[in-house]
């Protein structure tokens, strides 16, 4: 099985747009992949999948510290013990906690003297099973202002897994999040290769960089996509000889081009339809598989 | 004052706006960088840093000479931190929170604070960088009537904090909480020698984006008005507006090719919902690779940098006007400033 997730360290730099081209190329040549969204936070692969949802799951995931009232004796000791802030005094002196700074830790729940602390567990968000033109799709939208949960991540990927054939060169496709947190770890956990989508600017070098050694310290090989690459050919370049000395392989550039946001605007990937980019892509995707294909570079990280 | 810049969106011109506006902000100001995971601004701005300081969390550390394996802490540990195997007890710190439940109930005193480096934070004095001639900083700051210091006071011309995470670190708030904790040092005093302070958020609308924002006064949401860019600025006002703090919206990247129905239907959806706009910044090709060489598009040697300096001039005015000088007491939203209307869009060779 073979798991590709693409990243970008930066938002913004095309990660999505690639993924979806991506998608669509390995759909026409029929390899059935289970596309996922592990950007959970603010997807938008399905903009452009506009996925049939088949099923739907509440995402319930930690639980939130709730002062009952009744029971409370006004001690004190939530506000003591709470490291993270959130247990705080209303206009009457009362005792309440903020739900958006609770860790979830239940540590007043647990030390409360009258046990007057409950712990109800925490709706986070939704996740789904779809299908779409490309493939079975696996995709989630946490409740706005919660919990961004690895969590949420780690189950999309397993549930991918279990849609996934299990013939040696199935396919499971990823659009990561962003950044080089939390649900970017839980994002490359188990990945065969990371597609690194990055811009040619000094903020996609330097947040590439940083998502590049998360590889490295999760031994995940990298391929890189220059995106945008004409906007500053000489920054593209740079990227491009710093991508070969660090032994990740480059799967291509691609230019700046008002295409990306009218596809976008149609809800395609941009390479249903014939043009310049699509080629490029089409190349790209080539690159990618065969990267995907080459476990010895597992273990030349590893090495490294 | 303190404003926080938000999207849903990444690359939708949070670090741009921020980075812009207190390039022209005529007051004191303290630019923090919040979007810890990956930090930018210091690219643009190009800060004098000083020697960074690690921020830690604490963590248990097991005494195993008087550990006495009850297990109490195991079953305080929601983060799976501690855990009892066999006849003894194993930490991994990595896990750990900090919520400090274990040493609470460790009767056997057999835990020590140990820590584990959460990332760092840095401070940075900058002055502004001009395209090529970087010599035209202090003639441009003495135009715009500030100081260059190296290192001095944090309370006077323009300083930069930077949070950054330690790669393969997966918490950001605690150390977001260190950024607040000094934000919360340098706004003691009197209210005229407290900096005006602008906050770049981290991207998205979990934690680390809601944690920062709760820094703030109030909140401008930097949006783009394309299908990806208004479906990821919707989650965002919806997150956000449970914060019942002022929120305003810029719109960047108005008038790309083709999506005129985007620009409108944000406007439209703004105005639906209360939301003033402060600013509809254009797209433009030649903004977009300034910055790619590590420009500010209204700092670049150029022509175009003297229309994006009237820009975020009139911006500037439309956040005064919006924050009236006390962000707690905004005013009836105020009429979006079309700074892309007349012969001044600047849209490059698009």
């Amino acid at each position: 099985m073979r798991e590709i997730v693409v990243i970008s360290g930066k938002g913004g730099t095309g990660k999505t747009t690639v993924c979806a081209a991506l998608a669509a190329l390995a759909s026409r040549e029929g390899r059935n992949p289970v596309l996922c969204d592990l950007d959970v936070d603010v997807p938008d692969l399905h903009i452009i999948f506009d996925p049939h949802v088949q099923q739907e799951h509440p995402f319930v995931s930690g639980n939130t510290a709730v002062i009952n009232e009744n029971v409370c004796t006004q001690c004190g000791r939530c506000l003591e013990l709470c490291q993270f802030g959130a247990v705080g005094q209303n206009g009457n002196g009362q005792f309440i906690i903020d739900a958006l700074d609770c860790e979830g830790c239940g540590v007043c729940h647990k030390l409360c003297p009258t046990g007057a602390i409950e712990f109800p567990q925490r709706h986070c968000g939704t996740w789904y099973l779809s299908q779409t033109r490309f493939g079975s799709f696996v995709h989630a939208q946490l409740d706005p202002g919660q919990e961004n949960s690895g969590r949420l991540v780690s189950l999309l990927k397993q549930q991918a897994r279990q849609l996934a054939p299990t013939a040696e060169d199935s396919l499971i496709l990823c659009d990561g999040s962003p950044g080089i947190g939390c649900p970017v770890i839980s994002s490359l956990s188990g990945a065969t290769l990371a597609v690194a989508v990055v811009e040619p600017t000094p903020s996609g070098r330097h947040d590439f960089e940083r998502v590049a050694d998360l590889c490295r310290h999760f031994r995940i090989p990298v391929s890189v996509i220059i995106n945008k690459a004409d906007l500053n050919n000489d920054e593209a370049r740079a990227i491009e000889e710093y991508a070969v000395r660090q032994g990740y392989t480059l799967a291509g550039c691609l230019p700046f081009s008002p295409l990306v946001t009218e596809a976008m605007i149609r809800g395609e990937a941009l390479t249903e339809r014939d043009s310049p980019l699509a080629s490029e892509l089409e190349k790209i995707w080539g690159r990618i598989c065969a990267a995907a294909d080459k476990p010895a570079r597992r273990a030349n990280i590893n090495s490294l | 004052m303190r404003i926080a810049f938000a999207s849903g969106k990444g690359g939708a011109g949070k670090t741009t706006v921020a980075a812009s506006l207190a390039a022209i902000w005529p007051h004191p100001c303290l630019i923090v960088d919040a979007d810890v995971e990956a930090p930018n601004l210091h690219l643009f701005l190009h800060p004098h840093l000083e020697a960074a300081q690690s921020v830690y969390l604490t963590v248990p550390e097991l005494d195993s000479e008087k550990c006495t394996a009850c297990g109490d802490c195991a079953a305080m540990c929601s983060y799976k931190a501690i855990a009892k195997l066999g006849a003894g007890l194993i930490v991994f710190a990595d896990m750990c929170h900090g919520c400090g439940g274990c040493f609470e109930v460790c009767q056997a005193n057999a835990l020590k604070k140990g820590k584990r480096e959460l990332g760092s934070l840095q401070w940075g004095s900058w002055s502004l960088k001009m395209g090529a001639d970087q010599n035209s900083d202090q003639n441009l700051n003495q135009a715009l009537g500030q100081t260059s210091s190296q290192t001095s006071g944090k309370n006077s011309g323009k300083t930069l904090l930077m949070g950054k995470s330690r790669v393969g670190e997966a918490m950001s708030p605690p150390l977001l909480r260190a950024i607040d904790g000094a934000l919360a040092a340098i706004s003691v005093g009197d209210a005229a020698s407290v900096p005006d302070i602008l906050i770049d958020s981290p991207p998205g609308v979990s934690c680390p984006a809601m944690t920062t924002a709760r820094m703030a006064d109030a909140l401008v949401l930097v949006a783009e008005s394309t299908p990806f860019g208004t479906y990821d600025f919707k989650l965002a006002h919806a997150a956000f507006k449970k914060l019942n703090m002022p929120l305003a919206v810029v719109m960047n990247r108005a008038g790309m090719p083709g999506n005129e129905s985007g620009d409108a239907a944000l406007e439209k959806y703004c105005a639906a919902e209360g939301l003033p706009l402060l600013a509809r910044l254009p797209f433009d090709l030649q903004a977009a690779e300034a910055y790619a060489r590590g420009y500010l598009p209204l700092l670049e040697q150029s022509a175009n940098a003297l229309i994006w300096q009237r820009r975020f001039g009139l911006l500037y005015d439309a956040v005064q006007r919006w924050a009236g000088g006390k962000i707690g007491q905004i005013a009836e939203p105020c009429s979006a400033v079309n700074i892309c209307a007349s012969g001044t869009t600047g849209a490059g060779h698009a």
